[in-house]
């Protein structure tokens, strides 16, 4: 399959190509800077080669203009590779609105992942080719990094409340590919470890339908989690209970109390449940205890899977906490209440 | 008169120096451990970063030895994982940080400024009983349990998880640091107060303008460290929540504040190896250094420019695009002070009179190395790269060469050129010459493969590995057997000469340094009389008194 001893990994995902392009163009660089510098060391160690054991070198003139050049140049040359570098990251920063969402959980030492319709995997990750993949990445305890050597890509996973962190990549050549975790995270760090298995899109569609499917559905745990959790009690669907509706608030734009409006993305309603004081509603009370603990990672995204059903349902004239459609962004209205 | 060098004279020592010197008690043990003397001192250092770099050095061949086969070959994943973080620690904190300002720098700054001894001698012994306490508490956790957290500490895993002995290991590194800000602040009192007549700044040697840079960060950056660690064993012990977000905290705080005090320390561990080499070359080129005040300024910018990088460790973690932006563009700004340097060694070489002597070997080496390990460097600081190869063997092959390519390099490299002024002998040079030519090969056997292995994606810190990996593995601990006799043969032959070796003179290179004026070993005053500097630094063509060709005539090597 591949060379005995090959020097770049398998190139699998969009950004393979222009990673390994921009090591070919540094690598130059380098090789032409080290080059220089050692034939000019080994050429000067032997043409100066003491003659006597008394003689001294000569005189040489310092010049500046010399100086400044050994200055300037290498500044130029390392701001291109700051740019190009720039370019590719915010590419990597930068995800596409058209992704296939998964969620993956790390735990020591262990990767589950998620598939959009529920299907759990254990340390694999089945994906079709040429769609936009994102990643989003809980940690259940300390930190650890998913890393695709064949798709240059990797992300910290990382334990906390304020974020999550999500990756993207679009798979582009159908294989097995190894997965790590390379932020080292204890014992059996080294073993946790797994396989990417990228697929057609047909023959992802078939494994996906296959077996399994749906007895995990997080949308279906997240409704039932809703009601035992008793969430139900004060998020009341049509806006009257002591909190917010949830009706349409995924991806919504939420008026806080102060005035500053939010996005309702994973990380907000992650930090909702398990900070529920941390951002107050406008119009509401702090009244909400706090789940931390009280919920793993995996129930918290089949929470959030279940919000994001509710986005379809009508939103109550009142007490949805949705800002209104006019106050784009820096309107400091209070909410029409 | 002036045909002395061709037929050296057959030197003797000098009756009284410092290694004999009978005040207090004499030779006794007790005037070595209380001595106020910095040429003591810095033997008393260089014994105890020999015993921590020996430590270091048998954990990294268990390591090496481990990773033969894709399963592992000696120790269990506990095992393999205190292994790689007890070197770290050992070597980072314990022998890298201290090793040349506190052996080199400690024995030659007062000297190369011409001063009695530092401007605190009582502190500077403090500082090594610092030292010495703090690692006693390292060594104690690595005989009760071991440490198992990376020498990174990351939270909440050191803090919460791990199930070593973290608490004793971290206090010791806490100690440890005070040792260096005492050593720091020794060097600026001493290089603000104490030159000798006519020793101005732009006439001081580079080595001490390193040492300088140097000293601002251990001052400003290693607080920072010793807090953060505190805060650490303050969160494993009292359950204090700074680190962990089940307690509140923030596991990306740690490593800020960790990487603040932790990258500039790169720069502490290779700025005084580029001082070292900054007086190795003009001395075996026999000429003036190529833009003296462009190395010297070049140290200070890095000193600076070295705080604003930290978060280039961090690319992965999700930081903000436009931290990220920020901190990539002033890393490749760090990179251009060491450049400066590297051209102006070079440059220096051209139309010089250049002995193959084994420091000079040793010096040429670490500008080979650490001009790959810096060029190296230029790849983790790109954006679009760093993000494939993070955290893999690129990174552990880049910081080698930075710090075992450059820093060990140029510290064992100036033990050579400056033995024969620390014990007033001379080792066997055709032997020196191998070992350096040695060590060069096994170095780069050992650590050039991580490259391509990290560029395949291996990721660091493993204990099993996938079998296509293993061919570069077997390749790098072949490198690392070399390596080993590279170390092993200059431990025992400088060893040797203490008692064997040839007489060597005062000035045997002959170099222009103020310490070739002295005696060797110098006495405990350093100086017989006053010296009084009224040559430009490295300057070979107007010192009649080295007796070298270009000058005109002199009385000899001189005494006095």
């Amino acid at each position: 399959m591949q060379l005995p001893l090959p020097l770049y990994p398998p190139e699998a995902s969009n950004f393979a190509p222009p990673v390994d392009g921009l090591m070919i163009f540094i690598t130059s660089i380098c090789v032409f800077f080290a080059a220089g510098i050692t034939f000019a060391i080994i050429y000067f160690f032997f043409r100066y080669h003491r003659k006597a054991p008394d003689a001294v070198g000569a005189t040489v003139r310092e010049d500046p203009r010399l100086e400044a050049a050994w200055i300037i140049v290498p500044l130029i040359l390392a701001m291109v590779m700051f740019c190009w570098g720039a370019v590719i990251y915010v590419d990597y920063r930068h995800t596409p609105s058209d992704t296939l969402d998964i969620y993956v959980i790390a735990k020591q030492w262990m990767w589950k992942v998620q598939q959009p319709n529920g299907l759990k995997e254990i340390n694999e990750l089945h994906v079709p080719v040429g769609r936009n993949i994102r990643l989003t990445l809980a940690s259940e305890d300390v930190i650890h990094d998913f890393f695709v050597p064949a798709f240059r890509v990797k992300m910290d996973v990382i334990p906390g409340n304020n974020h999550y962190n999500t990756m993207w990549f679009r798979p582009t050549k159908a294989g097995r590919y190894h997965f790590f975790c390379s932020q080292y995270c204890g014992t059996n760090h080294a073993l946790m470890g797994g396989w990417v298995i990228v697929m057609e899109p047909t023959e992802y569609a078939a494994w996906l339908s296959g077996s399994g499917a749906g007895e995990g559905n997080p949308v279906t745990v997240g409704e039932k989690l809703f009601a035992e959790k008793a969430c139900v009690t004060c998020h009341v669907a049509n806006g009257t209970g002591r909190a917010p509706s949830l009706n349409g608030l995924y991806d919504a734009k939420v008026l806080l109390a102060g005035g500053t409006t939010v996005i309702a993305d994973d990380a907000y309603i992650r930090e909702s449940i398990l900070q529920p004081n941390a951002k107050i509603v406008a119009g509401y009370q702090p009244l909400m205890p706090t789940f931390q603990g009280q919920l793993t990672e995996e129930q918290i995204l089949a929470l959030t899977a279940y919000i994001k059903s509710l986005q379809s349902q009508p939103v109550p004239a009142k007490g949805a906490g949705i800002a209104p459609a006019s106050g784009a962004g820096t309107s400091p209205a209070t909410e029409k209440k | 008169m002036s045909t002395i060098p061709p037929v050296p004279p057959e030197y003797e020592l000098p009756d009284t120096h410092y290694l004999n010197a009978t005040y207090g008690s004499g030779r006794s043990i007790r005037a070595w451990l209380l001595t106020t003397d910095h040429k003591r001192i810095a033997l008393l250092y260089l014994a105890t970063v020999t015993v921590f770099f020996f430590i270091g050095g048998v954990f990294a061949t268990m390591i090496r030895i481990h990773l033969l086969t894709p399963g592992g070959v000696l120790v269990s994943p506990e095992t393999y994982n205190k292994l790689f973080t007890m070197h770290g620690v050992a070597m980072i904190f314990f022998f890298l940080i201290p090793s040349i300002p506190a052996v080199l720098g400690n024995f030659l700054i007062p000297i190369m400024i011409g001063a009695k001894d530092l401007a605190f001698p009582k502190i500077n012994l403090l500082s090594w009983y610092i030292y010495v306490i703090g690692g006693s508490f390292v060594l104690y956790s690595f005989g009760t349990g071991g440490l198992d957290t990376g020498w990174t500490f990351y939270t909440p895993l050191s803090s919460i998880y791990s199930n070593s002995a973290v608490t004793p290991a971290v206090i010791g590194i806490f100690i440890n640091g005070f040792s260096s800000i005492l050593t720091g602040l020794n060097f600026i009192v001493t290089i603000h107060t104490m030159r000798a007549p006519g020793m101005t700044w732009f006439r001081l040697p580079l080595f001490a303008w390193a040492h300088y840079a140097t000293s601002l960060v251990m001052i400003l950056g290693t607080p920072v460290v010793a807090i953060t660690l505190l805060l650490a064993a303050l969160e494993r012990v009292l359950h204090l929540g700074f680190f962990n977000p089940a307690m509140g905290g923030d596991p990306i705080l740690f490593q800020h504040l960790f990487w603040f005090y932790s990258h500039p320390a790169v720069y502490i561990m290779v700025l005084p190896a580029m001082g070292v080499v900054s007086e190795i070359i003009p001395t075996f080129a026999r000429k003036t250094i190529f833009g003296y005040s462009f190395i010297a300024g070049s140290s200070i910018a890095i000193a600076v420019i070295g705080f604003l990088v930290w978060a280039h460790h961090m690319f992965v973690t999700g930081e903000s695009t436009y931290a990220a932006l920020a901190f990539s563009f002033l890393s490749y700004l760090v990179a251009i002070p060491s450049a400066v340097k590297v051209f102006n060694w070079t440059a220096t070489l051209y139309k010089g009179s250049i002995s193959w002597d084994p420091p000079m070997i040793y010096a040429l080496g670490f500008i080979g190395l650490f001009t790959i390990g810096g060029l190296t460097g230029l790849f983790l600081a790109c954006l679009g790269l760093d993000i494939h190869i993070h955290d893999t063997y690129f990174v552990i092959a880049h910081f080698h060469y930075i710090m075992v390519g450059g820093a060990v390099m140029g510290y064992i490299g100036g033990l050579h050129f400056w033995w024969p002024k620390i014990t007033g002998r001379l080792y066997p040079k055709a032997l020196s010459q191998f070992a350096a030519i040695v060590l060069f090969i096994g170095f780069n056997l050992t650590f050039f493969p991580q490259f391509i292995l990290g560029y395949l994606g291996m990721p660091r810190r493993y204990h099993s590995y996938p079998p296509e990996f293993q061919v570069l593995n077997v390749l790098s601990t072949a490198g690392a057997s070399i390596l080993a006799l590279g170390y092993l043969l200059p431990m025992a032959y400088l060893t040797w000469s203490m008692r064997y070796g040839k007489v060597a003179g005062p000035n045997p290179w002959p170099a222009t340094g103020l310490e070739w004026k002295t005696d060797s070993p110098p006495p405990t005053e350093n100086f017989h009389v006053t010296p009084v500097v009224d040559w430009e630094p490295y300057d070979y063509r107007n010192r009649p008194d080295l007796g070298l060709v270009a000058g005109t005539a002199a009385p000899a090597h001189g005494d006095d």
